[in-house]
């Protein structure tokens, strides 16, 4: 990411939200979903735009299991975990995309495309077992259904 | 018989219920409300009336009402539904709530898995704005006016709790605060601030065209009007019920159509209680079994082992690590029940984890650490045998 980049995207983001306290999140989430990653640099220059502490900034965005610290892939695939997603077997899904990818569960692939992580109830429990790609929701899913949806993301 | 009822999904007249208010005085509003008796629909059932009559009495030139739907109760998905099919009801409820506590602002607290109904909310919104139910001097109602935002989560089931959801409004960690001061007295910006459920919300429309009797002829004596169930799990038809409470498990079961295989029903989801063939002919209310809404059905094939470290997993996980009693108490849980799976683990291991159940009941901060042990407690009592012989054998046969 261009330093310039992130500068012309922040202001952009302060310009429309403020620089209160309380949009600090929605700056965040907007930061992530450009970027994919909260950085060290990027929070550096968050916590400037909000004359905040950087530890401050920093405290924020890894509470949330939606916001990244760390680089992740360019999809995010988030399987659900709930015991509803489970009974209707979850684990098969799993299987088959870590098949698919080459990963386990935690990993991102070596050429930063795919990670594989565990999300909590996505709210299709009646439906499962379910998934999310960034911020798409799939359910119903076969194990070679999954594997087909991730393929659509090459 | 519990009656099978459909008030939630029902339409209304868009702007009816809004204009039935504002053709009454905001004490008078809260008065139905009040009289109505509904009471929180996210679990805690708290009395809506009291909330609100709290925050309109409470000083402040600001006051804000926030609309939770951050539905994160692993089993819950009414609240989603609700938002996709009822939206308007929704953002009307809200504005009944403004007019009555006396705020022109509103939010709707959506959790970030449900990013992608933003766009239609936010076209509702500025529908509604065309047609002078949201905006500036609402109804031609001079001086009433009121705007709703909407503000994503990112992922953290304790923003559910009201404070925790209070905290992220404010762009800080998800983490719960004191109570008192209530949300009502001091919430978003330590301002008077009203947290109503989805679901709570969309039975205030109808209060107001129908009536407080009407409302009460449904229910039980302390959990009046009807309730939404998300069903999932063993069962034929999995998918949202609206019962009035006080419906049985048993009757829920038969309209469900769960086979007599059922063993047992975890209800309230993973904070909830686990009842088992012997507690089949409780109510589901507030002074029965209490339930947000989760219901699952776990047929004699699962491992009731599995289904608890499954939620011990997910408290241990989720829990905000501000306070000690949680947080520690959810490792050490998880801990002492994957002892189990080792078959390390023996009726001294469950002894322990009740001694520390206690404890987290007691000690904990907030409504999270003090509910992880209601899962523990009715899983390890009314299945002990399957917790002690976890070590053995299969655990899932699916």
């Amino acid at each position: 990411m261009l330093r310039e980049t992130l500068l012309r995207t922040l202001d952009d983001l302060v310009g429309r939200y403020g620089k209160a306290r309380e949009n600090l999140l929605p700056v965040l989430q907007d930061l992530q979903a450009e970027f994919g990653f909260l950085g060290e640099e990027t929070i550096n220059e968050v916590a400037r735009a909000f004359g905040l502490s950087q530890t401050e900034v920093f405290s924020v965005a890894s509470f949330y299991h939606f916001l990244n610290t760390q680089e992740k892939g360019k999809y995010v695939i988030r399987i659900c975990r709930t015991i509803s997603c489970d009974l209707r077997d979850k684990a098969n899904v799993l299987r088959a995309l870590e098949s698919e990818l080459g990963i386990k569960m935690g990993e991102t692939t070596r050429d930063k495309k795919y990670s594989l992580d565990y999300a909590n109830c996505m709210g299709t429990c009646d439906r499962g077992p379910s998934m999310m790609v960034n911020d798409r929701l799939y359910a119903d899913l076969s194990p070679s259904k999954a594997v087909d949806i991730i393929r659509s993301y090459r | 018989m519990a009656r099978k009822l459909d008030v939630v999904f029902s339409d209304i007249e868009p702007g009816s219920a809004l204009r039935a208010a504002l053709a009454m005085t905001p004490s008078d509003v809260i008065g139905l409300v009040s009289r109505s008796k509904l009471r929180g629909r996210g679990g805690a059932g708290f009395p809506t009336g009291i909330k609100w009559d709290t925050a309109r009495r409470h000083e402040g030139a600001e006051k804000y009402i926030v609309c939770n739907a951050d539905e994160g109760e692993p089993g819950t998905f009414k609240d989603k539904n609700i938002l996709e099919r009822q939206t308007a009801k929704v953002l009307e409820g809200m504005a009944i709530g403004a007019y009555a506590i006396g705020a022109s602002e509103g939010f709707i607290y959506l959790r970030g898995e449900y990013k992608y109904l933003v766009s239609d909310l936010a076209r509702k919104i500025g529908e509604m704005k065309s047609q002078n139910l949201i905006g500036p001097d609402i109804c031609h109602e001079k001086g009433f006016c009121f705007d709703i935002h909407i503000k994503l989560g990112s992922g953290s089931y304790v923003c559910g709790e009201e404070t925790a959801l209070l905290e992220s409004l404010e762009s800080r960690r998800g983490e719960p605060r004191n109570k008192p001061p209530y949300p009502a007295e001091s919430g978003f910006l330590g301002r008077p601030t009203v947290v109503n459920n989805v679901e709570t919300l969309s039975f205030v429309p109808h209060i107001l065209l129908n009536g407080a009797d009407w409302f009460q002829q449904f229910g039980t004596e302390k959990s009046t009007g009807s309730k939404l169930f998300s069903v999932s799990g063993d069962c034929g038809k999995p998918g949202i019920y609206e019962f009035e409470f006080g419906i049985t498990i048993r009757e829920l079961l038969k309209e469900i159509e769960a086979d007599a295989g059922t063993k047992a029903v975890q209800i309230g989801g993973a904070s909830g209680f686990c009842a088992c063939a012997d507690d089949f002919d409780k109510p589901i209310c507030f002074e029965g079994i209490p339930t947000g809404g989760s219901i699952i059905i776990f047929n004699k094939s699962r491992s009731m082992f599995r289904v608890l470290k499954n939620f011990v997993e997910f408290f241990q996980e989720e829990s905000c690590g501000q306070c000690v009693p949680c947080r520690e108490g959810c490792s050490r849980m998880l801990e002492g029940i994957e002892k189990f799976e080792k078959g390390k683990g023996s009726s001294k291991t469950i002894n322990d984890l009740l001694e520390l159940s206690e404890t987290m009941s007691l000690a904990s901060k907030c409504g999270f650490g003090q509910s992880v042990p209601n899962s523990f407690r009715t899983i390890a009592s009314k299945f002990k045998d399957e917790i002690l012989s976890a070590g053995e054998g299969e655990l899932w046969q699916s």
